[in-house]
């Protein structure tokens, strides 16, 4: 089989070269339909926006260097608290993950293109809009958004300081973007696999963006529904939130926060996916225990979408509710279970090799399953009581966001590159990047696990003097992990440019379609689907 | 192709029709939430019309103490306050007490109280048989009133809890109001 594709391949390359289309310049970006272009569009725009949402966690963090209110006003701080999480949510790792399918899902399942070419050029679009909106109203009277990344009622409305529009309509156009995505991935996957691929034949990687895209489709819909009444009550005298005209608050976060847990997995399933494809690559084993893993991932969807008043436990919950909450909570620690216990299955007794993208995919393992057990202690209630909205929070989900979610989207991209630029990336310089990372990136978020334990509350700008040492450290590892990120710059401007040939196969233990495409992988593959038995 | 284009239109279709009906679910969670909170009576919220008093009698073995608290919302310029602070009633037994509001501000205002009881479990079990929070306060600048509310705790509330709070928190809704 491995002969016959590659050479079928060779032939789309031929094609490609003689009937190739690709306008020059920017048009070929604007009015691209091609899977690869829109793929390498998403990765790049969500580094732009990693390095602008870092750059606002900088100013957070050079603020709280030291007790006392030195650089920003309380009110800017907020506004920064409030965009950096936006921006990387919604600007950073979102689109990362669309980046990864639209680059991977077609060659992985042998199929020519995405199946809405059109549509994947216009989620695209219109995203740097949304993030244009958003950012605008720093420059504006009223500032950036501060009322937290969770935009709760009634600050987002009765004191909303004017931003409230700015912010709807750019989250409006962000879940649109999102949706669309995600039906492309949903229709690409279902009707677009090679002859012979069933489903649980497909990648797991394939199989993690398939759920996630539904858990898409259900929940970005809710949001958008619940900032349409946040703006209907702040500007269309409307009273879905407001006590005054029989409305509810503590509603405004049931539905925000039904939406906003299945938006954790949304962030977190595709990581599991690469950090699967990784791991038996370089240990050199088949992914053990792969229909469990599928498994897996279905019930953490399904859970995910029963638990979210752990986020409000505070919300003076009837006792019935918070247990219910608590146990269903800790219920998603069993297939994580699974899954984190399957990875060490697969390196157990492997012949492994630790290049860069299984550097980052063990980093991954260890640092996410930090994240996941702080988030365990977080599910119990009683204990949740003191934990909730301090610096422990801060921990746990950098924890599982960063050195999870952003570790896999960088674990991805050093085992992808040679596919998608064709040479191999500096060894040297990678490792620099990485272990700047993890040693910076444990400095960073480590300690704000002992601040949260002694009471330092969340979005504070200001902070009591027996938390000065720790801020320090922390922020001299927040520093450290933001340069620390240029390195990375560094690695993929070198690799564009040149370096070592890349082989159609660059890591030897690699498994799947896409390294059955020469490299750099050519602009049209699989114009006729492979066979796979 | 034509083929191909066919079955992804049917994936679609269904896809987008998914997406419409979730966002349609966020809007229906409103009401559905409203009837959740009614049915289990968690939420603390306390019934929006007049109860009926029903005469079956006063269980003098328990007392429950019910304690009063005023709040203003962003800063209504009223003086709103409980004319007793607390009052300790058997299950069964009528009691009224009376608010005390002025509008010190230079304005006409016209204010909602919204009412709320803690703990939330306990709201179905108390019954305002009259309440000014049934209706809109209008008060010329200047002007003071004693409002009414007229209430009894239910026979059947919880052996556990032997105290209720009652809470106002008291809204400006002049530009809401009807005319």
């Amino acid at each position: 089989m491995t002969t016959d594709t590659i050479n079928e391949s060779l032939a789309d390359d031929h094609h490609g070269d003689s009937h190739d289309h690709k306008m020059t310049g920017i048009k070929r970006w604007l009015y691209t339909t091609n899977h690869k272009d829109i793929g390498t569009l998403y990765l790049w725009f969500s580094f732009i926006m990693l390095l602008t949402g870092g750059a606002l966690a900088m100013v957070i963090r050079a603020e709280l260097f030291q007790p006392g209110l030195q650089i920003v006003e309380p009110d800017f701080f907020n506004q920064l608290t409030t965009t950096h999480g936006l921006i990387m949510v919604f600007g950073a790792i979102m689109p990362a993950f669309t980046g990864f399918a639209n680059w991977m899902l077609p060659m992985m399942i042998g199929a020519p293109d995405m199946a809405l070419p059109r549509m994947n050029n216009w989620s695209f679009w219109i995203l740097p809009f949304a993030f244009a909106i958003l950012i605008s109203s720093f420059f504006m009277e009223s500032g950036a958004p501060n009322f937290g990344w969770t935009f709760y009622a009634p600050l987002s409305t009765t004191y909303s300081n004017g931003s409230t529009a700015f912010f709807v309509f750019a989250v409006h156009i962000m879940g649109i973007s999102s949706i669309m995505g995600a039906i492309n991935i949903v229709v690409t996957i279902m009707n677009l696999r090679a002859p012979g691929m069933t489903y649980m034949k497909m990648p797991l990687f394939v199989w993690t963006f398939f759920i996630t895209a539904y858990l898409l489709i259900a929940v970005m819909p809710v949001l958008a529904g619940v900032v349409t009444m946040l703006l209907t009550d702040t500007y269309f005298g409307t009273s879905f939130f407001d006590a005054a005209g029989g409305g509810d608050p503590v509603m405004f976060q049931h539905i925000f926060w039904f939406f906003g847990h299945p938006e954790v997995y949304i962030m977190i399933l595709p990581a599991f996916g690469i950090v699967s494809t990784i791991i038996p690559a370089f240990a050199r084993k088949k992914l053990f225990g792969y229909s469990s893993m599928v498994y897996a991932t279905a019930s953490i969807a399904l859970l995910s979408f029963i638990v979210w008043a752990h986020h409000m436990f505070t919300t003076g919950m009837p006792l019935f509710g918070e247990l219910f909450f608590m146990y269903c909570t800790m219920l998603i620690a069993v297939p994580t279970g699974v899954k984190v216990f399957n990875w060490v299955a697969t390196m157990w007794r492997g012949s492994m090799t630790f290049e860069m993208p299984m550097m980052f995919s063990i980093a991954f393992v260890i640092l996410f399953t930090i994240g996941g057990f702080s988030g365990l202690m977080l599910a119990m209630t009683p204990i949740d009581f003191q934990y909730h909205d301090t610096y422990f929070v801060v921990a746990h989900f950098h924890y599982v966001l960063v050195t999870g979610s952003l570790f896999s989207i960088f674990a991805g991209t050093y085992y992808w590159l040679p596919k998608w630029t064709g040479h191999m990336y500096s060894e040297s310089l990678a490792k620099w990047h990485f272990w700047c990372s993890i040693i910076s990136v444990n400095l960073l978020f480590f300690p704000m696990h002992f601040l949260g334990l002694a009471g330092m509350p969340r979005r504070i700008p200001d902070y009591a003097l027996q938390f000065a040492d720790f801020n320090k450290w922390v922020s001299i590892g927040g520093f450290a992990f933001g340069l620390s990120q240029l390195i990375f710059l560094a690695v993929v401007l070198k690799c564009i440019k040149g370096g070592e040939k890349a082989p159609a196969k660059p890591w030897d233990g690699a498994e799947g379609l896409e390294w059955e495409v020469a490299s750099p992988a050519p602009y049209h593959t699989f114009s006729t689907p492979p066979k796979v038995d | 192709m034509n083929e191909q284009a066919k079955s992804n239109n049917k994936v679609i279709k269904k896809l987008v029709l998914t997406v419409f009906a979730m966002f349609g679910f966020g809007f229906a969670l409103v009401p559905l939430y409203d009837v959740f909170c009614d049915i289990t009576g968690l939420n603390g919220k306390t019934n929006t019309a007049a109860a009926t008093y029903d005469d079956d009698g006063i269980d003098t073995s328990r007392s429950i103490k019910v304690q009063f608290i005023t709040r203003n919302a962003k800063a209504v310029p009223w003086q709103f306050k409980p004319v007793i602070n607390e009052i300790v009633v058997h299950p069964g037994e009528m009691k009224f007490v009376n608010f005390y509001a002025k509008n010190e501000s230079k304005r006409a205002i016209v204010g909602q109280a919204v009412p709320s009881v803690s703990p939330g479990l306990a709201a179905n079990y108390f019954q305002k048989i009259e309440c000014f929070c049934f209706t809109q306060q209008p008060l010329q600048a200047g002007e003071e009133v004693e409002m009414g509310l007229q209430f009894y705790v239910d026979r059947d509330l919880p052996d556990d809890i032997s105290t209720l709070t009652l809470s106002y928190t008291l809204y400006d809704i002049s530009d809401k109001a009807d005319s």
